[in-house]
């Protein structure tokens, strides 16, 4: 089974529900699009995220209404360093789509989507934990699995798998 | 009054520490902390081989590790484009039931002993064991298992197997039985989970809550129907789903499960094809040791895979598959090297934990043991 080349063309992935939606809303909100293995992801504007996942969440014919995870990658040392990443399911028609946002290494920090989807607390207090990105207007956002007063974010690229007090 | 629940506490099942804000026995606030067994799995994950990290993942959820196995194996298949031949996605399916079979036996006995029933532990630990025991023959290890690999399975079961889990298939509907009759029409039992931790299906999807949990709230979702992998469009099974959003509702789904999956290993023995157990991908699937020794050129493969691994082209997946507690969902980026850039595990616990202080406001301090014990957590998922 060969891979099939990725699709990044917007007019020939508009038939999936979520990319037609947003482009037909607000064609600024969609960066980039990407049809690999079997699954789309769209870049979103980092400012408009909570607004993307809203128009999704609300979507009548195929409502994006589960958030199934939430996470983060660093690109280190390239620029925008990280990516933070939506997975989103549509319980009634069974469908997925994964967001992204890219944002600057120097000020990492996007809008919460916890007033979309109250479950994204929890992943969003992980992904601040472990990578340092901030989340404007999160209920509580403070370290969920390291101890409050650890140094450094563990998952960022330019921590050493060792830690740091390895002799 | 700010009541502490755990982090030792023997209904919390590993580290789990709550932050209870009590009025007389009445719970006001609810708030989980985690984070003691953190033992940072995702970050070590990306120091490895794509091969090394299959022990990971059993390490994560240690009740059901081939389910967390196969979520790797799968996302790792997709992002090569690896075909796995019939008789490796059935032997998964059949070890991935039981592995079911086994975690529900867990969370059954010891929820009930959470509860008060003391009995029941020692059943579903009776049989438990013989589900280990099929374990530890198909992987010389009952617990920590790796036994799939990328691109099929380990080994092939040893002699007997068939027949011993067979037999065991025959015999388990009849120990259901004895488990409902000492649970499900007890007073006792009944009074302590019914109308207990409720939790409406809005916020159960709101919250992302998944698994029994989602489907003890009225929401019809399972994977392995829903977006069925390795296989599991062959078999017929039903997806047990209630809605009154108890913990008597989650208890009933699991139980039915349980039944479900007895069903589906009978299907995977019945139908159990011939064939090669891994891939036809020289450069992907260590070859069998009998060829190692007297083929040069596997020899060569061996000593290249093992040394350095072997390259996954660049891109991003990700699989998500029906654990016994919900959806595990792996997600891997790759950037065309051997080693993963990034496996982010999507841990199905770190979800239905979210809801547990939905459930626990405004109920009693002795239904919050109710409410863990009904959501099934395992900490080594939650902190990974």
């Amino acid at each position: 089974m060969a891979l099939a080349p990725p699709i990044t063309d917007i007019e020939q992935l508009k038939s999936h529900p979520a990319l037609g939606r947003l482009v037909e809303a607000n064609a600024a909100l969609v960066e980039a699009v990407k049809f690999d293995r079997e699954e789309l992801t769209i870049w979103i504007a980092k400012e408009s995220i909570r607004e993307a996942c809203a128009i999704l969440r609300d979507l009548s014919s195929c409502p994006f209404n589960y958030l199934a995870d939430l996470t983060c990658v660093d690109w280190y040392p390239s620029d925008p360093r990280f990516e933070v990443v939506y997975h989103l399911l549509s319980i009634p028609n069974k469908e997925r789509v994964r967001l992204k946002a890219r944002l600057d290494g120097s000020s990492a920090a996007i809008e919460s989507v916890t007033s979309v989807w109250p479950a994204a607390n929890f992943y969003e207090r992980e992904v601040f934990d472990l990578f340092g990105v901030r989340f404007t207007g999160h209920p509580n956002l403070k370290r969920i699995l390291m101890p409050d007063d650890w140094e450094g974010n563990p998952l960022r690229k330019d921590y050493p798998v060792e830690g740091y007090d390895r002799p | 009054m700010i009541l502490n629940m755990g982090p030792q506490h023997p209904s919390t099942h590993g580290v789990l520490r709550l932050i209870l804000e009590i009025d007389g026995e009445t719970v006001l606030h609810a708030k989980p902390e985690i984070g003691y067994l953190h033992t940072g799995i995702e970050k070590t994950c990306e120091a490895k081989f794509y091969q090394q990290v299959v022990p990971l993942t059993d390490r994560i959820d240690y009740l059901c590790p081939m389910t967390n196995n196969l979520a790797y194996c799968l996302a790792v298949e997709k992002l090569l484009g690896l075909e796995i031949p019939p008789r490796a996605q059935w032997m998964r399916v059949l070890m991935n039931e039981l592995t079911r079979i086994n975690s529900h036996l867990v969370w059954l006995g010891t929820h009930a002993m959470d509860i008060g029933a003391m009995t029941v532990f020692l059943y579903c630990f009776r049989e438990r064991e013989d589900v280990l025991r099929f374990f530890e023959m198909v992987s010389g290890q009952r617990m920590m298992t790796s036994y799939f690999r990328i691109g099929g399975i380990a080994l092939e079961p040893p002699l007997g197997f068939f027949e011993k889990v067979k037999k065991f298939a025959d015999r388990f509907p009849g120990n259901v039985d004895e488990y409902e009759n000492l649970l499900t029409g007890n007073p006792i039992f009944v009074g302590r989970t019914k109308g207990v931790a409720y939790l409406s299906q809005e916020d159960a999807i709101a919250m992302g809550a998944c698994g029994p949990t989602l489907r003890g709230s009225g929401v019809d979702i399972d994977l392995r129907r829903d977006a069925p992998y390795s296989g599991y469009e062959n078999f017929k099974f039903k997806v047990p789903v209630r809605t009154e959003g108890d913990v008597f509702a989650r208890y009933l789904c699991r139980v039915a499960e349980l039944r479900e999956s007895i069903g589906i290993v009978q299907q995977a023995l019945a139908g159990m094809p011939e064939g090669p157990i891994k891939a036809d991908s020289p450069k992907v699937v260590l070859p069998d040791r009998e060829k190692m020794k007297t083929q040069m050129e596997a020899l060569i493969y061996h000593f290249k895979i093992i040394t350095e691994g072997f390259a996954v082209p660049a891109g991003e997946v990700y699989q998500a598959v029906e654990s016994p507690r919900g959806e595990m969902g792996y997600y891997i980026v790759s950037d065309g090297t051997a080693n993963p850039y990034r496996v982010h595990m999507r841990a199905a616990c770190f979800a239905n934990l979210q809801t547990l202080e939905k459930m626990c406001v405004g109920g009693l301090i002795a239904d919050v043991v109710a409410a863990i014990g009904s959501i099934d957590i395992v900490l080594g998922e939650i902190d990974r």
